[in-house]
């Protein structure tokens, strides 16, 4: 790999032992998946925040590389962390848990790391454009910003999206380049989809028969912003797809043709057959919403079908706290406490500790969501659509 | 006998192997506090692999590995080294954060349990002293 006389410095400990570590990091990755050079990136997006998932481990190491000067260089945003760090009491997370939390988010903060606490990133003031190089490694911001924004990122892990975020820059490799952006298989879907949960079926469906390969959707005659949101989160929590194309919506598309590629199909049937597996639960303990985390148009739809009605069970609506303040504004936040719900911000419903909740069967509009919930929360699952969800749970 | 490999973490030093024949899970398989391996069933369950040069043919499980690495250093429950077959990204991260010898590419089925190894990261080399 050719480094610059700069990054000879930084790997040779002139600039420091964290630098020293984060660079000798990612030259070995770049060496592992073959890049040529180190190339600068704009943003970074650092996952590995709850507790639940990093531990102990992911603590100390956090704490030790923060106190040690670890400062990031470029706009760096932080995926959701395992609670609400403002209400956490009022949702009843527990004390241990949270103490640790806190501690996670603080070592973050010190790095200079945003405390956006999002999936969702590009809703909430980290929006990278056409063929920006960006080192992101939640999966579902991954997706959208490589297919719906045409930005480039590899599948970061939470360690490599550091180092990233630290040295500005990443090795030049896979998604970063070119060659490794063309689709090699074809998703024909002859169905119509109705709703953002019918595009998480599609999602759920597809990643797992492609896996990590780049699929080229046709058939999909209009999708906004959020359906193309839940696509991408499921497709990238079943298989592995960090790129999708969709004919005539996505930016890239055009450059590419499905002709000659292997060819699956997604019809009634297999729109049916997707709903029927992902549903292990007949009544659900709480509905959570936001998988990825809503956007402000998502939770203005959930405030009109629950205005001036009474919710039998418990809901959350998952978001960033960027999106909650505009909610809290336009009165979204008073209609859903209103009816007995809440909203959400900083956490989601696979990093928080819903199953010390009392939590054993989930509803959900995601299909990531509906993939995750069994293993990580050892949930039974409800999934279907936003009004279906609600529609059950209204007195 | 002198093996070339790559290098993966830079560092040089000499110690006793302690081989797994099957991949190695990190979180939930190593108690970083104490460095004994804790997975069931495993063909190292319950054994240290502290001050050791440990061998197998390459890493698996949650990504959060990388950090027990971590932490094994900070314990001080390290093992000297790690040869791998093939590293992936879990180990390579954890070695290269903790400061931990690291080769591989290296034919690990010759070193037998127990050999003395002096391992060069740096280099990439592993030398079957005896």
């Amino acid at each position: 790999m050719l480094l610059t006389r700069e990054e000879e410095a930084i790997l040779a400990g002139e600039h420091g032992e964290v630098p020293e570590r984060m660079l000798r990091l990612l030259v070995r990755l770049g060496e592992i998946y073959k890049a040529d050079k180190m190339i600068p990136v704009s943003s970074a997006q650092v996952a590995g925040v709850s507790y639940k998932s990093i531990g102990d481990p992911g603590l100390e190491f956090l704490e030790d590389i923060a106190g040690k000067g670890a400062r990031v260089s470029v706009l760096t945003f932080l995926n959701p962390a395992g609670m609400d760090i403002e209400s956490w009491k009022e949702l009843g997370f527990p004390e241990d848990f949270v103490e640790k939390q806190l501690r996670i988010i603080e070592a973050f903060k010190k790095m200079g790391i945003v405390i956006s606490a999002t999936c969702t990133p590009y809703l909430s003031g980290n929006l990278p454009r056409f063929r920006e190089h960006v080192a992101w490694s939640e999966s579902s911001a991954v997706s959208f910003a490589n297919s719906v924004l045409g930005a480039r990122t590899n599948r970061e892990g939470g360690p490599s999206a550091l180092a990233a975020a630290i040295l500005g820059r990443t090795p030049n490799y896979g998604f970063h380049l070119d060659e490794n952006r063309k689709p090699d298989m074809h998703v024909a879907v002859n169905v119509e989809l109705r709703t953002d949960a019918d595009f998480g079926a599609l999602g759920y469906f597809v990643g797992k028969i492609v896996k990590d390969r780049v699929p080229y959707f046709t058939g999909i005659k209009h999708a906004g912003v959020d359906s193309l949101k839940a696509l991408g989160a499921a497709m990238a929590a079943s298989g592995a797809v960090a790129l999708y194309h969709a004919h005539g919506l996505t930016p890239e598309a055009k450059d590419y043709s499905p002709e000659g590629l292997d060819t699956i199909s997604f019809g009634e049937k297999e729109l049916t057959e997707t709903y029927q597996n992902l549903n292990s639960g007949e009544e659900p303990d709480i509905l959570i919403l936001g998988c990825p985390h809503s956007s402000l148009n998502e939770i203005r739809t959930v405030a009109m079908l629950v205005e001036g009605k009474r919710l039998r069970k418990p809901m959350w609506v998952c978001t960033s706290r960027a999106v909650k303040e505009l909610a809290i504004r336009m009165g979204y936040d008073e209609i859903i406490r209103s009816a007995g719900g809440k909203i959400v911000a900083d956490t989601c419903t696979v990093v928080a500790p819903v199953e010390e909740m009392g939590f054993k069967t989930i509803a959900v509009n995601s299909g990531k969501a509906a993939n995750y919930l069994p293993g990580f929360c050892k949930a039974r699952v409800i999934f279907g659509d936003t009004e279906g969800l609600i529609r059950r749970v209204i007195e | 006998m002198i093996m070339q490999g790559r290098g993966i973490s830079p560092g040089i030093v000499e110690g006793t192997a302690i081989v797994s024949k099957s991949p190695l899970s990190f979180y939930g398989g190593i108690d970083p506090k104490t460095g004994i391996v804790i997975e069931k069933g495993h063909e190292l369950e319950g054994k240290c692999v502290s001050g050791k040069i440990l061998v197998f043919p390459n890493g698996k499980g949650s990504t959060v590995g990388s950090y027990v690495i971590y932490g094994l250093k900070k314990y001080g429950k390290e093992p000297l080294a790690i040869i791998n077959q093939k590293m992936e990204t879990i180990v390579a991260t954890g070695v290269i954060l903790a400061g931990i010898p690291a080769v591989d590419s290296v034919e690990i089925s010759r070193i037998t349990e127990g050999a003395v190894l002096r391992v060069d990261g740096t280099k990439g080399t592993v030398e079957i002293v005896e």
